[in-house]
């Protein structure tokens, strides 16, 4: 079990899931974790097209009432044990949208997060620095 | 060789390529990463990778045909190391018997096949258009492919043999120092890009686009196991090309194994290059190349060889 866990924690694959109401400031931070700059391949993190691939799912802004189904099922779908991140203020609490009319809840109102990374929008040093936090409590 | 030894043969030579595969899908993710100025992996990555997929959960479709989606991967996994068992005999104990080029050919579209089915079985949409991609795709370079091999084959005096290919480079100049040898050399180098399902042949699991493809619904170690034989088949055909063209790989002295590994090399990087240098093709556009170009010199190239040239 013990190999299990370090293996999960050495190759993570991200499923970058929008949910809803974002207004994409957060997703552009999330593809610069991918640049030559801060490349976290080094850490053996990838971007993975589907949610079956993935081990962390990548939510970003709040969950609004049409997306509010969706992202239950992208949950379920996703193989456990995964990881969820909350990216961003929206995603964290609300932020601006919180008395909106289109507002379902802040994400972990739905699914449970295991991380919060608030910010608006957080720094690629942010993200990178929160998932490190995570893996080091992770046991 | 009797049964028992055969299988034994075929277990261990499975763990060596499941291993060379594993490092040679590394040198391809860290070569990508330094052409990109990025760092890239460290060398145990794919190893890992593996590891953890194979304590992930496996999600089964509900509404696919069960029984094919689990024993796709199974397949196309069978396919490659027999393959590569047949290339292993071949270089090291110099065994083979008339007719294993043909097997050969047959067994190497077992990945694809692998693909297609666990794809088409799996019950969802953009599976099945990924499948009929790989589909169109395996028509495609097919082609190019076996007039690829055909080339080397008349150049040794119209043998199906692969040890007598090797033999007559080892007595003759090799298959690839003629116009002919040349030719098939690229053409054999573009369709095993295609094989691979590397950029710009990569529209079977187009990620940004349709979501990985067949391989949409696999998860775990149906995922892994996939993922296994891309790395296996990552040996198994530049091996093949080297045997048919450049010489094969001798075991004999220490310096004979480093000029193999120096061959291997050459052809990885190419492929790798290829895939770094170029942007994704449309599936009339791949078939365009692959039939219209490729097959013509394929062709072109066959005629030479005959006339010896």
């Amino acid at each position: 079990m013990n190999l299990k866990l370090k293996a999960l924690k050495k190759s993570l694959w991200v499923y970058h899931l929008c949910t809803g109401g974002s207004c994409n400031n957060c997703d552009i931070e999330i593809l610069d974790c991918l640049t030559p700059r801060y490349d976290i391949e080094r850490f053996g993190m990838v971007l993975v097209g589907s949610p079956r691939h993935a081990d962390v799912l990548l939510c970003t802004g709040i969950v609004n009432k049409k997306c509010l189904k969706r992202v239950k099922e992208v949950y379920n779908q996703t193989p456990k044990p995964c990881v969820v991140v909350a990216v961003g203020t929206c995603a964290c609490s609300g932020g601006i949208f919180r008395d909106g009319y289109e507002m379902a809840g802040p994400l972990d109102k739905v699914i449970p997060v295991d991380v919060y990374i608030p910010g608006c929008p957080p720094k690629p040093e942010a993200i990178i620095a929160g998932i490190v936090k995570f893996l080091e409590k992770l046991k | 060789m009797s049964i028992s030894i055969l299988i034994g043969y075929y277990v261990m030579s499975s763990v060596i390529l499941g291993i060379l595969g594993f490092i040679a899908s590394w040198i391809d993710r860290k070569l990508t990463a330094r052409i990109q100025f990025r760092v890239g992996p460290p060398w145990y990555q794919n190893f890992v990778d593996f590891i953890k997929l194979t304590a992930k959960e496996v999600y089964i479709p509900e509404n696919g045909n069960k029984f094919i989606f689990v024993i796709a991967p199974v397949l196309s996994l069978i396919g490659v190391t027999l393959c590569g068992t047949i290339l292993f005999l071949v270089l090291n104990k110099n065994f083979g018997f008339q007719g294993d080029l043909i097997l050969f050919v047959y067994l190497l579209t077992l990945p694809s096949l692998a693909i297609i089915l666990g794809g088409s079985s799996s019950g969802n949409i953009l599976a099945s258009v990924g499948v009929s991609r790989e589909l169109k795709l395996l028509l495609g370079y097919e082609l190019p492919f076996i007039c690829a091999i055909i080339i080397p084959a008349v150049k040794s005096g119209s043998t199906t043999s692969l040890v007598e290919i090797l033999k007559y480079q080892q007595t003759n100049s090799l298959t690839i120092f003629s116009i002919s040898g040349i030719i098939g050399f690229i053409i054999s180098i573009f369709a095993l890009v295609g094989k691979l399902g590397f950029v710009p042949f990569d529209l079977a699991e187009a990620e940004g686009e349709i979501s990985s493809g067949a391989f949409i619904e696999y998860s775990g170690i149906l995922l892994g196991l996939f993922k296994l034989s891309k790395s296996i088949l990552l040996i198994v055909g530049p091996l093949f090309v080297i045997i048919l063209y450049l010489g094969g790989i001798s075991f004999c002295s220490i310096g004979k194994v480093i000029n193999g590994i120096l061959k291997y090399l050459l052809i990885l990087v190419l492929i790798i290059l290829i895939k770094n240098t170029n942007p994704r093709l449309r599936i009339d556009q791949a078939m365009r190349f692959y039939w219209f170009w490729l097959t013509a010199f394929g062709i072109l190239a066959i005629g030479l060889a005959f006339m010896g040239v």
